[in-house]
């Protein structure tokens, strides 16, 4: 009953997101307001339903009812609650309904807190969002239905894959989608702005929080799949260039461009028509994402054309949205005025350069993704794009990209001095290179590269605080009129300074882990001793445990460091009888930022046991870099000039307009 | 005065963006020519007559009863793809997946005697996904049960792996 009723839910959205997407749509194009405000009330109750119907199917899943297929195929009423709840999402059909709630969602919110748009806007915004969701609901109404009922119900259901029952299910794939499908509120500012035919720097104040929200989520998403994948995966590597990771690499890289370019529009009314072209390139890839990972198309090109309905409807998507959206913009954008000049040398001019390397990065991940798919499909011929095409090709275009970034916050905006930005710099410099150097007397040199990839995480570090020293004239001045300036300092400077640093903690993380980090391989018996960077790992013993749907044989390690023990790692082996497969739980032990890393291989009958042991120095900082990018995000959306319609601070004399923020 | 500026301006940065282009473009088709592992069948060693020292995919079954795990870790096994083998070695842990009679993808190096030194083991994820390299090898070796080893169609949503990672050396 529950179940029929989140059906019906979806099919009342279905409707109501027609009705969003046709009435507003048509009283914008007549400026009949009474038609343009039915599209706030509509975008509210389409979530509503929306929500109505993913609650009924997590009920579906909570009370382990059996009596629907996508339960009984992904479930078991074993599991704990916890991987009951996110088992809704562990699967294709529902995981497309978080899809279209996250889009509804964002609808939504733009519904609640949009009441500054001018309501043509709003409404022409809100219509494009119920085109998007009226594609995905009928995608999954028609092809991806959750709701199926068996006609004879299992007892039990055929449990959740092991790999997936882990807390990274929770967090991951709710994290990334609302990154994939916030990119859809810029796309639907874009499309409202082409056939408004009218485009201005208070447009790129509406439409940036909306991507910095979405740009956030896509941060920490990536990185906690990047970690789950680490030490799920008993492999030691954090980013294995999959084209499912890929997937979501290519519109984090068009949201970061956007980002930037639509500071450019916002103050200086420049860059215009790139900014919207790259507002429907990110929600592009988002969708090409989409598909990649739920066609099928990735398991084979054959699959995917063995059962072809699913793939099909989402290439159909695709070549609507994409197709649709890159042709009004061709027929548009030239109506839209150019905005204002700038030199070469100047902040815009730094922003720009930002955009041509991040887009010639993007581009390159996209070949690298597609390019094998395209040639299998048309020539059978099987290639295997993996690290050695991407260092060969990404990383070339990145490490230009980071060494000039501390440099555009020091330019001024239309004409910059790049004399005097050099200057401000030296100091970072210098103590950067001084750094690296200590370190590589510490450490040691692994390769060039390497030594020369910290100096470029330290240099964007030392970049960003020198940034922040620079504006609050940190001293050339007294230190209290300092910390009045930091006082004063739009919350936006500090989120780019944030921002960057933290990109500069991950490139440290990922240079150390790689290049630093050590391995062995080695079989040990009970009572033998591994040593590794200074730890000694003393193999205890075995301890056997009878899970719920498992057994597990967990392997006891004392650790030593300089003689004294410094803790027990258990890595374990899980058999699962069911699915007749075998997990292995890696052990981790983290020191400081740095972290210690066990995987096991076979256990043999007399206890010998094949060990993998990693050390990874700073691996941390990857991670915790991608989460202080995403705070950054949050302290410049937190700034009171990003949010539109809010009265501006009495108390700030100088107007937004001129402020640098970013 | 202002006409001219905008057009030098917008020159030098169609140059700029044209230029990037062109490198990544540059990078893209040479590390397309060089660096990328075909994939072979053990047939297609053998009749090719590869090289030693030729980097490629291999991928087929593991042979049954030709296995052999030594005391420091390293594996020798035959991948077959029912016509012919080929000698796999390789040090380091085998993935979780990995058994005799199943399918496997080995990346590494021809040996001497078209024996293949591999760095990575990939072994198929779980039991209804298998390497597409192996399916194609298997049927066109004719080896190939369509209902018993039908690959999954779609990917369950999970850490961004479709396959059991590579163990690499």
């Amino acid at each position: 009953m529950i179940a029929e009723l989140g059906h019906f839910a979806l099919v009342l959205a279905l409707g109501l997101a027609i009705i969003q997407g046709g009435v507003p749509f048509y009283g914008a194009l007549r400026n009949d307001e009474r038609l343009e405000a039915v599209a706030a009330p509509a975008a509210l109750t389409q979530f509503l339903l929306v929500g109505l119907s993913f609650a009924a199917l997590m009920h579906a899943y909570v009370v382990s009812d059996f009596s629907v297929l996508n339960v009984a195929e992904n479930s078991n009423s074993n599991l704990p609650l916890l991987y009951k709840i996110t088992g809704v999402w562990s699967n294709h059909e529902g995981s497309m309904l978080l899809w279209v709630l996250i889009l509804a969602l964002f609808g939504a919110l733009v519904a609640a807190f949009g009441n500054n748009l001018p309501i043509k806007l709003k409404a022409l915004v809100l219509s494009v969002q119920a085109w998007t969701a009226i594609a995905f609901l009928i995608f999954i109404l028609a092809t991806s239905n959750p709701f199926l009922r068996l006609d004879t119900p299992p007892l039990e259901g055929q449990d959740l894959n092991p790999v997936l029952e882990d807390i990274g299910l929770a967090i991951h794939p709710p994290l990334l989608y609302l990154g994939y499908v916030g990119c859809s509120i810029s796309f639907a500012f874009a499309v409202a702005a082409l056939i408004e035919g009218r485009i201005d720097a208070a447009w790129a104040r509406w439409a940036r929080p909306w991507t910095l929200a979405a740009w956030m989520f896509l941060t920490v998403g990536i990185a906690m799949g990047s970690y789950w994948a680490y030490y799920t995966l008993g492999w030691g590597g954090f980013w294995f260039w999959d084209p499912v990771e890929n997937a979501s690499l290519m519109p984090w890289l068009a949201a970061t461009a956007l980002l930037h370019s639509a500071v450019v529009m916002e103050k200086r009314d420049a860059l215009k028509i790139w900014t919207i072209l790259l507002a429907i390139l990110a929600f592009s890839l988002s969708l090409v994402g989409t598909f990649l990972v739920r066609s099928g198309v990735l398991t084979s090109v054959h699959s995917f054309a063995s059962d072809p309905t699913r793939g099909i409807f989402i290439l159909v998507i695709l070549c609507i949205f994409i197709g649709g959206a890159l042709t009004l913009f061709a027929w548009r954008a030239g109506t839209l005025a150019p905005g204002g000049l700038f030199a070469p040398i100047s902040r815009e001019g730094a922003l720009v350069l930002n955009n041509i390397l991040l887009s010639a990065a993007a581009a390159t991940v996209i070949v690298g993704t597609l390019y094998p798919l395209a040639l299998e499909t048309l020539t059978g011929i099987k290639i295997s794009v993996g690290a050695p095409f991407f260092n060969l090709t990404f990383v070339p275009l990145v490490v230009p990209l980071l060494f000039i970034m501390p440099f555009g916050p020091m330019l001024a905006w239309k004409r910059g001095d790049i004399y005097a930005a050099a200057q401000r710099l030296m100091l970072a410099f210098g103590i950067t290179l001084a750094a690296d150097v200590v370190i590589a007397d510490i450490a040691g040199v692994p390769s060039a590269f390497s030594i020369f990839g910290i100096w470029l995480g330290l240099w964007l570090v030392g970049g960003a605080i020198s940034e922040i020293a620079f504006r609050v004239k940190l001293g050339t001045t007294p230190l209290a009129e300092s910390w009045r300036r930091a006082i004063g300092l739009p919350r936006s400077a500090f989120g780019t300074a944030l921002a960057h640093a933290g990109l500069g903690l991950t490139v440290i993380g990922i240079i150390a882990a790689t290049t630093w980090g050590a391995e062995s391989i080695r079989s040990m018996k009970p009572g033998e001793t591994l040593e590794l960077s200074g730890y000694a790992l003393t193999l205890d013993g075995f301890v056997q445990h009878h899970g719920p749907e498992y057994d597990e044989t967990t392997v006891r390690f004392s650790v030593r460091h300089g003689g004294a023990l410094s803790g027990i790692m258990e890595p374990s082996k899980r058999t699962y009888a069911d699915r007749q497969t075998s997990t292995s739980e890696a052990a981790l032990k983290t020191v400081w930022l740095s972290q210690l890393y066990i995987s096991l291989g076979d256990i043999a009958a007399d206890g010998t046991t094949t060990v993998r042991v990693y050390w990874k120095p700073v691996v941390t900082l990857t991670w915790l870099g991608a989460i202080v990018m995403a705070l950054g995000g949050l302290m410049s959306l937190s700034d009171r000039r990003l949010r539109v319609g809010i009265p501006k601070s009495a108390r700030r004399s100088s107007p937004p307009a001129v402020a640098p923020a970013e | 005065m202002k006409r001219r500026g905008r057009k030098q301006r917008r020159l030098l940065l169609i140059g700029v963006a044209g230029a990037v282009l062109c490198v990544a473009a540059g990078l893209v088709l040479y590390a397309l020519s060089s660096r990328i592992a075909f994939f072979d069948s053990p047939t297609d060693v053998v009749t090719h007559q590869l090289p030693p020292g030729t980097r490629i995919r291999l991928g087929g079954l593991v042979a049954q009863g030709t296995l052999v795990k030594q005391p420091d870790g390293h594996v020798r096994f035959d991948v077959t793809d029912g016509r012919t083998s080929i000698a796999v070695s390789y040090q380091g842990l085998l993935p979780d997946l990995f058994r005799e009679g199943q399918g496997v993808v080995a990346e590494g190096a021809i040996g001497r005697d078209l024996s293949l030194n591999a760095d990575t083991i990939l072994a198929k994820h779980d039991e209804r996904y298998m390497p597409k390299e192996v399916v194609d090898a298997l049927k066109a070796s004719g080896r190939w049960q369509e209902t018993a080893n039908a690959p999954a169609g779609n990917a369950v949503t999970g850490p961004p792996m479709n396959i059991t990672p590579p163990v690499t050396q």
